[in-house]
């Protein structure tokens, strides 16, 4: 029977967050800033992508609608008051792109864990709770100078 | 090379575009493409369109990439055009699938123009 790949939580964090700052250099040509963590106040775009297999869990990338509107701008090549509509669109195709580069570079994992259609929610005011029993792996970034948002929670 | 009829089929449209630019950027001169945001959208476009190119993702809700293909040796505008996946499905085993299914190619996300040069420019080189 398949299992888990073994691999310390570090080891899938620096994984995670490789695989953003590979994501935005090469698909939105933009480097994507180290930050800390903050307030979840103004996070108004959530992108979340499921994995189911051999690792189950949820991805979610969460920031404010500037920068989820410099995310479209920035991978469509065009100014950011033509790419505000087109936000919501590619916050899905960020996280998609970021778990998919994250489970590809963990041995065994890429043909034994498929990935969800992503699902984007707006808004400040809810609050997101996954079923997950453990502590999410979080990475904080500072994108156009505002936070950003990655974690990943993984069911046992 | 001649102008090329580009079919890009990707649910998201961000990334339809995105495809588009990297074509552009690989050299291509592409006179048309067409969108699909699925499997099922592009085989009942190619129902009465000619393409030279098909550029397909996997994960799509409806149809996905991988019964695209399957389906697509029973339409006739398709017959020889080449199909080349791009998804952020990386595993050998949705490789060998896509491959065995009829795809000729096999680029994943995220992607740079030198690979969508490196893996399409060989496949149109016997379309003149």
């Amino acid at each position: 029977m398949s299992t888990a790949p073994e691999l310390a939580p570090d080891k899938w964090l620096a994984l995670l967050e490789h695989s953003a700052y590979e994501v935005f250099d090469i698909m939105l040509k933009t480097k994507l800033e180290p930050g800390g963590p903050e307030p979840a106040t103004g996070i108004e775009f959530t992108a979340m992508v499921g994995l189911a297999g051999i690792v189950c869990g949820v991805m979610s990338i969460r920031c404010c609608h500037e920068s989820a509107t410099h995310v479209a701008s920035a991978m469509l090549g065009v100014p950011p008051k033509e790419a505000g509509e087109h936000a919501w669109d590619a916050m899905g195709e960020l996280a998609n792109m970021v778990a998919g580069n994250f489970k590809n570079k963990i041995d065994g994992m890429s043909d034994k864990c498929l990935l969800s259609v992503p699902t984007v929610i707006t808004g400040a005011d809810y609050s997101f709770r996954s079923i997950s029993e453990s502590h999410p792996l979080e990475l904080w970034f500072r994108f156009h100078g505002k936070a950003l948002h990655i974690a990943l929670e993984l069911h046992p | 090379m001649k102008s090329l009829r580009a079919l890009i089929i990707d649910d998201s449209s961000v990334m339809r575009k995105i495809v588009e630019r990297s074509l552009r950027q690989a050299g291509l001169d592409l006179s048309e493409v067409n969108e699909a945001s699925n499997g099922a959208e592009a085989l009942a476009l190619l129902a009465n369109t000619t393409v030279d190119l098909i550029l397909c993702d996997i994960n799509m809700p409806v149809m996905d990439g991988l019964e695209f293909v399957k389906r697509l040796k029973g339409i006739a505008n398709a017959k020889g055009v080449p199909v080349v996946m791009i998804t952020t499905e990386g595993g050998e085993s949705h490789v060998v699938q896509a491959l065995s299914a009829g795809a000729c190619g096999y680029i994943r996300k995220p992607f740079t123009a030198d690979q969508i040069k490196e893996h399409i420019l060989p496949l149109l080189e016997g379309v003149k």
